[in-house]
Formats: C-alpha cells, sequence, structure tokens
C-alpha cells in the first residue's frame, strides 16, 4: 500500500526585544547564571506582569508579514503545569483569542536541479500567538540547577495547519518562515541558541483516504535538519507499525537528531490538563486600525517577492538570487552595487558578489559587515570591465586586492599596471590583419555566418597585445575588417 | 498619656503632630507598648520590629523639625496585613509555606505609606493566604476578637480589624477578596474599606484571587479611611488593573458632598439568617437616614442568592493557579526528604499549606479541568456579570446600597471550624461587592445586648469612593459607637 504524510508544525521563536515579556529587566543570552531576573521573573509573592508592547509590535508585524488576520481584541490565558524551569508554575500565553489569526508561508520545494527553481507552495497557517518563554534546567550528577535567564522572554508560536506532506516540505516551510522573521528584525532564528525551535505532528494516511491518521508528535527538533531527519525517521516508522500488522498509538515522541532515535514521552492518557483560563492579571488588548497600519507602513519586501524582483526586473538568474536573497543583508549590499553600477549591470554585480565575494569572506571568516569591499567598489569594477579598461582576468586579480586592502580599483589597476593598453589604431589594425590572414579557415566559417568564428581570431591578437588589448576595441576592429575581406 | 494616643483617629493625631505637642516616636513608642501589653492577649500581629518602626518615627519627626512634613499620615503607625510586602520585613500569609520569607521589595501601597511618612507597623496576622472569615485558618495563631476573647475577630484581615481595635495601632491595611475587610470591621467595631477593584495597585498584595483581591484600610472613623485612601489609591504602571482615574481629595470632599441621598435596600438581605439584633441595629441605621431626609427605597439583587456559589468558583479557580508558586523551588518550604522532582511538589505543598488551602486549591483545579470549565467556571463568569448587572441596575435608583455587613456578630473559635459551609455564609452580604468589583464600606452600628459590636454596610457605584465617603461620615460624624473600645 502506498501511504502519504500529514505534517502540521508548531514553531515557537524567541523575539528580539530589549526586555522581558512581562517586566522591564533586560532579554539576552550567555549571560552568567540567573543575571537577568527580577520578583516579576522569578515569581516571588506578590508581582504581578505588565505587557511589553513591543513583544506584541514583533507578533503583528510577523503576522501582517504572512497575510494573518489580526483580531481586534486579544486575550492572555494562563497555562497551568508544574515544571521547575516554570517560575510561576502557569505559562502566560494565548488560548482561544491569539493576535493573529489565518495567513501562509510561501515556500519553494527542491528543484529539479541545483540551479533551477523549485517548485512554490503556500502552507495555510492556523495562528499566531504570543507567550512567555520558561528557564533552562541544568542537569548535574546528583542535583539540577535552574537557570531563569530565558524564562519571560518573548515567544511566539506558529502553528500551521496539517498541510505539509513530506520532511522536504516541512524543511522549506521551516526556511522560508526563517527568512521571513528575520528579513522583517523579528528574531535572528538562530536554532543553536534556541530562538527557534518546532514540534511535528505527523501521521500517515493511505493515498486517498480523506480521514486523518493516528497522530505523533515529535519533539525536541532544535535544528531544521534534525526536523527533516526527524520527520523523514517517524514517517518510515509508522509506515512500518502498519505494514507489520501493528497498530500506531496517539502519543508525544522524543527525537534525537545526534542519534537518530525517538522515543516516547508520553500517550493520550497520559496528557496534561493545563487548566487553561483566562489571566485575571491583564486586560484583553484592542488592537485598532492606527496601531496595525503603523506596524504595516514598516514591513519589507519578503524574501520570495525580493527574488523574483531580482529575476524579473534585473535579469539576475536563480543560481544568483538563490543565494542573494535568503540574506537579507546580502540583498541590500547586492541591490545598492547594482544601482551603482547601472542598468543592465545587475548580473554582473551579483557573479561578483556571490562568486568572489563570498569566496574571499570564507576564506578570511569575514562577515558582510566587516568587508572592506563596499557596494561602490563593486560597482566601480564592473564598470572598469565593462568599459574595457580593464580584462575580466585582470579583475579578478583587482578584486583580491580590493579585499585585502579596500582601495578603489581603479587605482588598484592604475598602481599594479592592469589596465588594458591605450591602443595604437594602426598597430591594432596590423595585427588584426596579421590575424586574419593566418587563419584562412576561421574566415571562411566566419564569412559563411558562424559569428563565433571571430574568436578565433582575437588569441593572436591578445599575443601581440601582451594581453592588455581592449577586447572591445579588438572585436570592433575585427569585425570592421572582416566586413572589407 | 498613651492611652489618649492609642485611641485617637489620624485627623486629631496629626494636629497633635503638627503642633508638635506629640511627637512620632512618642506614638509609635505608646502603640509598641500598647501592642507589648496587650498583644498577647489579643494576637494580632504575626512580627513586628520595633526598631525599624522608631526608626522611621525619628525620620518623621526630623523631616517635621526641619518643615518637611508630607501630610496627615506623617508620623502615623499603621499595621500591615501579613500578605502585603514591605521591604526587608517577613511575608508569611500566616502560612508555613512562607514562614521565613523575607521581602525584597515594597508593594505598591506600602511605598506610597512611606511617601505619605507613615510608619509601617509590624506584619498582621490573617486567614492562611487571606482565605477564610475567621482568622481560624493561620498557621500561627488565631486572632482574638478584642471584644470577647473567646470569638473570632473576623476574617481574613482578622491582625488588621483586632488592631485597630485594641489601639495596636492607629489604622491597618487588609485586603478583601470577599468581604475580608468589612467582616473582621464590623465584627471589631472598627470601620472598614473595601475601594472599587482597579483603585488601589494589588503590586506585592500575595494574590488570592486576582480579580476579587483589593487592598483598602481599616480606620477609626470615616474621616481616617478618607485620608488613608487619598493615600494608596491611584493607577500603578505596575498593575495592568489598575484603572486611570482623577483620585479626589477625599477627606475635603467629605463635608462638600451633602444628601439628601436616595438609599437603597435589598430585599434579598434582609431574609433567612440575620441574626434579629444585627437586623435591628441595622434598621436603626436606616430610620437615622430617613429622619435625615434621604429616600429610602426598596431595591431588588435578583441574582444574589448565587453569589457565594460563583465566589467559591472564581476565587478557588484563580487561587489554584495563583499558589501554583508556592512549589519548594525558589523560596518558601522546601521538604526536606523528598526523592526527585515530583516528590519535592507534593511533600512542600502537603507540608506547607493548611486544611483550608488545600481545600480552595483542589476545588478550583476541578473546576477548570477540561471537561468541567463550561459547566463551572464559565458559568460562573457569566453569573458574575448578572450580579454586576443587579447592581448597575438598582444604581439607576438610588446612590448607595444599605446593608448589614455580616449575618451575625462574632461567632466563638471553633463554632463554624468544622463546617466549611457555615464558614462561607458570614461573607453572604460581602461577597456580591467583590464579584461586582464595587466599593463597599462598614461602620460600626451598634452593640448586641451581649456587648459585641455590629456593622453596617454602604455599598457604592464604582470609583464614587467620594460620595460612598460622605454617606458613611454622615452617620459616622452622629453617632459615637466608634469611641467605645474593648476591656483588655
Amino acid at each position: 500500500m502506498k501511504y502519504e504524510a500529514v505534517i502540521g508544525l508548531e514553531v515557537h521563536v524567541q523575539i528580539k526585544t530589549r526586555s522581558k515579556m512581562f517586566t522591564r529587566v533586560a532579554a539576552g543570552y550567555g549571560h552568567d547564571e540567573n543575571t537577568l531576573t527580577d520578583p516579576v521573573v522569578l515569581a516571588l509573592p506578590g508581582v504581578l506582569p505588565v505587557l511589553n508592547k513591543a513583544a506584541l509590535d514583533a507578533i503583528i508585524k510577523a503576522g501582517l508579514m504572512i497575510g494573518c488576520e489580526i483580531p481586534a481584541v486579544c486575550k492572555w490565558d494562563r497555562k497551568n503545569y508544574f515544571y521547575p524551569d516554570s517560575p510561576k508554575n502557569y505559562q502566560i500565553t494565548q488560548y482561544d483569542q491569539p493576535i493573529c489569526i489565518g495567513g501562509h508561508v510561501e515556500i519553494e520545494l527542491p528543484g529539479p536541479s541545483r540551479n533551477v527553481m523549485g517548485e512554490h507552495k503556500k502552507i495555510p497557517v492556523t495562528r499566531i500567538h504570543l507567550e512567555e518563554d520558561v528557564g533552562k534546567l541544568n542537569h548535574g550528577a546528583i542535583d539540577s540547577l535552574v537557570d531563569y535567564n530565558r524564562a519571560g522572554t518573548p515567544l511566539m508560536e506558529l502553528v500551521s495547519e496539517p498541510a505539509m506532506h513530506s520532511a522536504d516540505e516541512a524543511y522549506a516551510f521551516l526556511t522560508s518562515l526563517r527568512n521571513t522573521l528575520v528579513y522583517g528584525g523579528i528574531s535572528d532564528c538562530d536554532m543553536e541558541k534556541g530562538q527557534m525551535r518546532c514540534d511535528a505532528n505527523i501521521s500517515i494516511r493511505p493515498i486517498g483516504e480523506k480521514k486523518l491518521g493516528t497522530k505523533v508528535e515529535l519533539k525536541n527538533l532544535n535544528s531544521i535538519s534534525f526536523v527533516r531527519d526527524g520527520i523523514e525517521h517517524e514517517i518510515k516508522r509508522q509506515i512500518a507499525v502498519l505494514e507489520s500488522g501493528g497498530t500506531l498509538i496517539q502519543e508525544t515522541r522524543d527525537y534525537d537528531g545526534q542519534t537518530g532515535a525517538s522515543q516516547s514521552l508520553r500517550t493520550k492518557e497520559m496528557a496534561h490538563d493545563y487548566r487553561y483560563f483566562p489571566d485575571p492579571d491583564l486586560m484583553p488588548v484592542k488592537v485598532d486600525a492606527e496601531w496595525k497600519s503603523r506596524i504595516q507602513s514598516g514591513i519589507p519586501e519578503l524574501p520570495f517577492d525580493k527574488q523574483r524582483r531580482f529575476q524579473e526586473q534585473l535579469s539576475v538568474p536563480f543560481t544568483i538570487t538563490s543565494v542573494l536573497v535568503p540574506d537579507r543583508d546580502l540583498s541590500a549590499y547586492f541591490e545598492e552595487a547594482a544601482k551603482l553600477a547601472g542598468p543592465g549591470k545587475a548580473q554582473a554585480v551579483g557573479n561578483w558578489i556571490v562568486n568572489d565575494l563570498l569566496r574571499e569572506l570564507g576564506a578570511s571568516k569575514l562577515s558582510l559587515a566587516d568587508s572592506k569591499v563596499k557596494p561602490a567598489h563593486i560597482a566601480a569594477l564592473v564598470k572598469l570591465v565593462d568599459a574595457g579598461t580593464v580584462l575580466t582576468s585582470a579583475a579578478r586579480e583587482i578584486f583580491v586586492e580590493m579585499f585585502a586592502t579596500g582601495d578603489q580599483p581603479d587605482g588598484i589597476a592604475e598602481r599594479k599596471g592592469l589596465k588594458a593598453a591605450p591602443t595604437d589604431a594602426g598597430e591594432l589594425e596590423q595585427w588584426c590583419r596579421d590575424s586574419i590572414v593566418a587563419n584562412p579557415k576561421a574566415l571562411a566559417e566566419f564569412k559563411s555566418g558562424k559569428d563565433s568564428a571571430i574568436n578565433a581570431f582575437k588569441g593572436p591578437i591578445m599575443k601581440a597585445a601582451k594581453g592588455k588589448a581592449n577586447p572591445k576595441a579588438v572585436d570592433e576592429t575585427l569585425r570592421k575588417l572582416l566586413a572589407t575581406m | 498619656m498613651s492611652s489618649e494616643l492609642i485611641y485617637q483617629p489620624i485627623s486629631q493625631l496629626a494636629d497633635q503632630l503638627a503642633s508638635k505637642k506629640v511627637s512620632s516616636v512618642e506614638l509609635t513608642q505608646a502603640i509598641v507598648a500598647r501592642t507589648k501589653a496587650v498583644d498577647p492577649k489579643v494576637k494580632a500581629f504575626n512580627s513586628f520590629d520595633e526598631a525599624d518602626a522608631l526608626a522611621q518615627a525619628r525620620a518623621s519627626d526630623e523631616r517635621r523639625a526641619a518643615g518637611q512634613a508630607r501630610g496627615p499620615l506623617d508620623g502615623i503607625p499603621i499595621g500591615i496585613k501579613d500578605v502585603i510586602s514591605v521591604e526587608g520585613q517577613p511575608l508569611t500569609a500566616s502560612s508555613k509555606m512562607l514562614a521565613n520569607f523575607v521581602s525584597p521589595y515594597d508593594a505598591t501601597v506600602t511605598k506610597k505609606l512611606k511617601n505619605a511618612g507613615a510608619v509601617c507597623w509590624g506584619r498582621l496576622n490573617l486567614d492562611e493566604f487571606a482565605m477564610g472569615s475567621s482568622t481560624e485558618n493561620s498557621a500561627f495563631h488565631t486572632t482574638s476578637n478584642p471584644y470577647d476573647l473567646d470569638r473570632v475577630p473576623g476574617g481574613s484581615s482578622g491582625g488588621s480589624a483586632a488592631a485597630v481595635a485594641a489601639g495596636e495601632a492607629i489604622a491597618t491595611l487588609g485586603s478583601d477578596t470577599g468581604g475580608s475587610i468589612r467582616q473582621p470591621a464590623a465584627l471589631c467595631n472598627v470601620v472598614g474599606l473595601k475601594p472599587t477593584y482597579g483603585l488601589v495597585s494589588r503590586y506585592g498584595l500575595i494574590a488570592f484571587a486576582s480579580s476579587l483581591d483589593q487592598i483598602g484600610p481599616f480606620t477609626r472613623t470615616v474621616e481616617d479611611a478618607a485620608i488613608t485612601l487619598g493615600a494608596i489609591a491611584g493607577y500603578d504602571p505596575l498593575d495592568s488593573t489598575s484603572f486611570k482615574t482623577e483620585i479626589p481629595d477625599y477627606l475635603a470632599e467629605l463635608s462638600k458632598r451633602k444628601g439628601p441621598w436616595k438609599i437603597g435596600i435589598p430585599k434579598e438581605y434582609f431574609g433567612e439568617g440575620l441574626d434579629p439584633e444585627v437586623a435591628a441595629a441595622v434598621e436603626k441605621a436606616v430610620s437615622y437616614y430617613e429622619k435625615l431626609g434621604c429616600e429610602i427605597k426598596n431595591v431588588s439583587l435578583p441574582h444574589t442568592e448565587y453569589g457565594v456559589g460563583v465566589y467559591y468558583i472564581i476565587a478557588t479557580a484563580e487561587c489554584s493557579s495563583n499558589l501554583g508558586r508556592y512549589d519548594g523551588v525558589r523560596y518558601g518550604h522546601r521538604s526536606k526528604d523528598a526523592k526527585d522532582i515530583t516528590e519535592l511538589y507534593f511533600k512542600s505543598r502537603a507540608e506547607g499549606f493548611g486544611p483550608e488551602v488545600k481545600r480552595r486549591i483542589i476545588l478550583g483545579t476541578y473546576v477548570l479541568s477540561s471537561g468541567y470549565y463550561d459547566a463551572y467556571y464559565l458559568r460562573a463568569q457569566k453569573v458574575r456579570t448578572l450580579i454586576r448587572q443587579d447592581f448597575l441596575n438598582a444604581y439607576k435608583e438610588v446612590d448607595v446600597i444599605l446593608t448589614p455587613t455580616a449575618p451575625t456578630p462574632a461567632f466563638k473559635k471553633g463554632e463554624k471550624a468544622s463546617n466549611p459551609l457555615a464558614m462561607y455564609l458570614s461573607d453572604i452580604y460581602t461577597i456580591g461587592v467583590n464579584l461586582a468589583g464595587l466599593p463597599g464600606l462598614s461602620i460600626p452600628c451598634g452593640f448586641s445586648k451581649s456587648g459585641l459590636p455590629i456593622g453596617l454596610q454602604l455599598i457604592g457605584q464604582p470609583f464614587k469612593e467620594a460620595e460612598l465617603l460622605s454617606i458613611a461620615h454622615t452617620y459616622d460624624r452622629a453617632h459615637d459607637w466608634a469611641t467605645r473600645h474593648p476591656n483588655l
């Protein structure tokens, strides 16, 4: 029997705010244990929460970016459960009236080859809500210590519809969501720092069947690759159980990305009763049209929209846009350089960035912000090549020097004698004549209409010019002469 | 000298402090001496810090000497219920759970009192975590009613009421979730005010039921209640449920506002279970207002009978969640012999909480659990809205509602302790006010034949404390119940 997987994701993302969600103490990562706390974070007797509006702004922005509806009112609920990393033993979250409803995440599936864009799909989103994060347990040999630095950090939870059917789709969903949230400045989505975490709900059913199969929740997926591996593993496991005549049980499983194994955490019967109820310490929040439009006006272009624009309006191929677009800063860098280089030069600009700049940055372990090569450098270099002032081979050398020194390409070309020689027209014409005469075969081909045959004449000319002839002038002179022959 | 000082109202003491007839240190010493003399009998206090109080008093005297006195509360010793935090002082909620807890921060009301110059004095006993109507649920000791040491002072703010009645504080702060200020005020012959929900910040008040809790003062006179309320009321950015509203000068408003008022008498509050002596005293108060020219109108609050039921669903639901933080992990009682985290929770909570607190946590956990939420909690919230609507409808016809505060005078210790339901009914006249979020006030209105105090409750419209206090002040000024003191 052929099976189809049905996958829904619950993604938790830490929101980038200066302070925590319900108090003024700073939010942050990598500080000494329990230094980012105050009476509210530690839930001391008598304290009360006060909402950080910046966290709400961020969620509304995230929602508007993926086309969610923002209801006029959202409210706060308590999710009650006992766990030592939860200081109040309830978590303030949103149960039945979240900030964002609906929307979708556009995804791109792997293409037939690396150089070709894959299929795009829209995966519907159920909701996004805001809640507070919990602390962290550090288990020792005989004790467990709690660090509340993370407790109370604003956390968004996005729940997708069960509308994905493969591990690849889930992988693409998370990649796209991460790009979008990074673009919006909502989170850095660094999974290593726990800024983005994911649970997956997976079931399988025979192809053609409408009813959903028994759902298994996979927890502890803390990298995008682990999500893909975990889901693949789980689909195989479920199929194997059914094929061997077994039945699946509704359960929560813990997936270990390192070992690739999963184990049961709890079954439906052991599920928590969270006893949700409206938090009496917090008032419902009214989100009016003015608030929404203020946030709407700050929303950036979405990654895939940007990619389409680069390809359609700037004629930059997928191979380049697929490298540029996932990185917001790199895209902005590219756009600035392309603008400075002028119309029609975007692809050349893109080539320099994707091939040379990224290679040099990688080799020197520098970030884009550290680069001495600025967009203006790239634009200037493209212009030099385009004008024939330097040859492509020389330009490569110039780039390396430019990367090391931050000097302008024109100056480097001058200093290092890399400029194409200003050719004496008579001398050039003589070299061209010599070359044509020396290659009657190519001449015959050219005259019979094979335009590319012209290239056969260029090598000897360059040799004669010691590599410094302006290729544009060489081409023009050759064509002029050939026309008379 | 000292007995003259300890029973004076704030209004008179403020004059004496201003004219330097008495210093705050002298006043505070008198209060300390009185407390040391009578508290072994009354047991209103869980703890007090004499040195700290005298240091505050000295600071007040120095301010005054420098011409920087801050108003009528400057130098006045005010006791604080042991459920409201005072920086550096114990905060026990009268529970074993917090027996050794010292608060590292000030509640907003504490800060405001300190800013007004008041001397924060002592930690007053209560029913554990403010759950109860007799102060018998304190994990430490039961406070006695100063008028009859065999009887309860009411609850949960029994310590706060008894301290004012016994002259162990000039005023005190309590908290009122279902009547916990008004009922003990009535039983102890003092004035107790529960403000409109949202008027006084709850930041620093250990939460029992967040949507019902409100801090308020115990005082000798309505005038003093106006002074104290003025000091603690107002919007607090640390409390999301606090209300942005202009705070009038309650004291100045007292005599400005004159009746005659329209006074509503809800028939549902004068039925079965009301002690005849209480009924008679309250009826006398009604006739006083009538003689004053007030229009007495019968009103109906038809959902009154559901009040106690709705209250115990909402209050226990909220408390089951609010008390989740007492788990032995970060502070408070931790069981010594727990083997794992589950045992740590079970044992710490089993050892730390008393029976009434456990009863309410279990009840609250039940009414919130899936499958029962709609039948209990959600339905209770709907009825709560109806109860509030009853009051608001009544206020279309009257300015204020007048009722008894408690159905009976102070009962004997142990009398209701074994019957939770009977105990719950002692708040029957006060609970509706909390469910509706309204201001309510209890003033002394007489004594039973056996010498036990009786209280009168006036229920005002939301945020109209100024008017409520004026109406009460008119009665208070014309009667001398509050000038009677217990024989200790």
